[in-house]
């Protein structure tokens, strides 16, 4: 009851003059916390549950054997080796899974966003007969789930003469029905002003989308081909799917393959594997969660389309 | 004089017939612009609809020059065997327990984020990860969990005085092992979300809640929980929807066993195609997965015209 009639420290030194910044946010961090002391064990446990699958991910990539078969574990390892790592690229070709991941996904996503860009530029700012009827068969796609599209796109990249390509790969994903209904919102949300100031220049449409749509809407591009990326990495089935040679595998799929050969007698192996699929999106995550979290949580409604 | 004559009709009617070339100038661009998108999207999402329906009507392994005219024999087979049966209710157990128990807990983690305890932005960060990390590389890191000797997961077992089951080759475990990865990947999405929707919840309404004297738990299910049911039915289907998708964790964990233990719809599909090339049969399998999958989203729309709001 005392805590919530009393003004936060901010509010009762308008001014700052009673001393540094840091003092009065310090004691109010403190003060949330004696009042919340079992909300935060609480958030502390929650995080745990989280971190502590991933800190046996990256521990267990380069520990030892004799550390690894252990009970009870061993929680900080006392020495740490390379070895896993090595093991595993004896195993299977990791080079060629991460250049194919690489390939497919830099592909994949620049195709994604150039694509939706265009298309959203299309339906925001260019006539059509039909254009708002167009607009709902394309958001229909939504509506079809992916995994039932599976065998038919199999057969169809099979009649292409595509199985196991980088085409196959990544053409069947890089059409964007999401990416272009969030783009094409944002456009309609621009001002219009501008943009007739410069139709009174004669700017053409390119140099409209090129200088002034997309300048306006790099936060909006930025999300779109950050999902994108996101998707493509970590897409599993239709990579497991259109290849069928070992050399043709993206790094997930290559983890599948890891651990038939191995990961199932040496945990370490597997583990170092695993490590080299999770990192690049970790460091994605990291600095760019702002935009990933409105994305995907946006995105859940299309499922990644 | 002509000239002058003329001027003044002759403005409207060239700027309409510029109007018009510049329109039908913006129509082939749009063209330009949109069509190769729209093809894409033609052929690799609404053509497969329409083919797989026929393929369900026919027999066919890939090999054969044309797939056979079969009717509805694959449904009948589908709907009469009793494995199919089985698939259907692993799904079910799948999807109901997944969806439910990622929402309860999805809110509890919202609630907690919305204490705004200290660190709280910190851990938003760590329980959303797992979300943008490949599914297929944290059924490898829960496969190490779930090793009946040198598993994290024998803790558990040891407090009590039990020894691990054997989780993934265990026909009674193996299911339990992938849903708990399965919420353990989506929970934190979900907290995100709700704590989106508590975010944009009107303050007076809680003000007033506190004012006539509601506790926070009765504050909570009274006013916060249904003020959220948009949100709630929001998450339902797409979870759902994704629930009955779910492929990656079973591809490396259990492969559909052992003894078909978690076998579900889309492993099914996949199976039935792919690895033993009945495409029929596959196809059925599919369109059943569409049409489930469709009065769900049909369901979405009429709520969400509805708004919800229990």
């Amino acid at each position: 009851m005392t805590a919530a009639t009393i003004p936060p420290a901010h509010l009762q030194d308008p001014d700052g003059t009673q001393g540094p910044q840091p003092a009065p946010r310090r004691s109010r961090g403190v003060r949330a916390l004696r009042r919340h002391w079992w909300g935060f064990l609480l958030l502390v446990a929650a995080a745990l549950v989280f971190v502590i699958p991933l800190y046996l991910l990256v521990t267990t990539a380069f520990k030892t054997n004799s550390e690894i078969y252990v009970w009870p574990p061993k929680l900080l390892p006392t020495e740490l080796t390379w070895d896993n790592l090595r093991t595993a690229w004896q195993l299977a070709p990791f080079d060629a899974f991460i250049a194919n991941s690489v390939v497919v996904t830099v592909v994949g996503s620049i195709g994604k966003v150039l694509l939706a860009v265009f298309t959203a530029y299309a339906f925001a700012f260019l006539p059509f007969p039909g254009k708002k009827i167009l607009f709902l068969v394309m958001l229909g796609a939504l509506m079809v789930p992916g995994h039932v599209t599976l065998l038919v796109n199999y057969i169809t990249i099979g009649n292409m003469g595509l199985i196991n390509t980088y085409a196959g790969l990544i053409l069947p994903g890089v059409g964007s029905a999401f990416g272009t209904f969030l783009l094409r919102q944002h456009f309609m949300s621009l001002p219009k002003e501008v943009f007739e100031a410069a139709e009174v220049d004669g700017a053409g449409h390119l140099r409209k989308l090129v200088s002034m749509v997309l300048p306006m809407s790099v936060p909006a591009v930025a999300t779109v081909a950050l999902v994108a990326v996101i998707d493509e990495w970590n897409s599993f089935v239709w990579p497991l799917i259109i290849t069928n040679s070992v050399n043709m595998r993206t790094l997930p799929v290559g983890l599948m393959y890891l651990k038939a050969n191995d990961g199932m007698t040496s945990w370490g192996v597997l583990m170092s594997g695993t490590l080299i699929v999770v990192l690049p999106m970790l460091l994605v995550f990291l600095l760019a969660q702002r935009y990933i979290v409105t994305g995907l949580t946006g995105a859940a409604a299309g499922s990644g389309r | 004089m002509t000239t002058v004559d003329a001027a003044p009709p002759a403005p409207s009617a060239r700027r309409r017939s510029a109007l018009r070339r510049r329109q039908r100038r913006g129509a082939a661009l749009f063209a330009l612009f949109a069509f190769p998108n729209l093809a894409l999207i033609a052929v690799f999402a609404y053509w497969p609809v329409l083919a797989n329906l026929y393929l369900s009507l026919t027999s066919w392994d890939f090999i054969a020059p044309e797939p056979i005219f079969v009717g509805l024999a694959n449904y009948t087979r589908l709907l009469t065997s009793a494995m199919f049966l089985d698939v259907m209710a692993t799904t079910l157990t799948w999807v109901v327990v997944v969806v439910g128990v990622s929402l309860v807990l999805g809110v509890a983690l919202a609630a907690l984020f919305s204490m705004k305890v200290p660190g709280t932005t910190v851990v938003t960060g760590i329980v959303f990860t797992p979300h943008v990390v490949s599914g297929a590389a944290i059924a490898a890191v829960w496969l190490f969990i779930f090793d009946p000797n040198y598993g994290l997961a024998r803790v558990a077992f040891d407090l009590v005085g039990m020894s691990s089951p054997a989780w993934t080759t265990d026909a009674e475990w193996a299911l339990p092992a992938l849903l708990v990865v399965s919420i353990w990947k989506g929970v934190g999405f979900v907290s995100i979300v709700y704590l989106a929707g508590m975010q944009g919840l009107p303050s007076e309404v809680l003000e007033a809640a506190r004012i006539d004297g509601a506790n926070r738990w009765r504050t909570f299910t009274r006013v916060v929980l249904p003020l959220l049911s948009p949100t709630t039915f929001f998450l339902v289907i797409t979870q759902t929807i994704g629930a009955f998708q779910a492929f990656d964790v079973i591809a490396i964990m259990t492969g559909g066993g052992p003894a078909g233990a978690t076998t579900t719809l889309s492993w099914l599909i996949y199976d039935q195609a792919f690895a033993r090339s009945n495409v029929g049969y596959s196809a059925a399998a599919g369109t059943v997965m569409f049409v489930i999958l469709m009065v769900i989203t049909v369901l979405q729309f009429r709520f969400v015209e509805k708004k919800v709001h229990y």
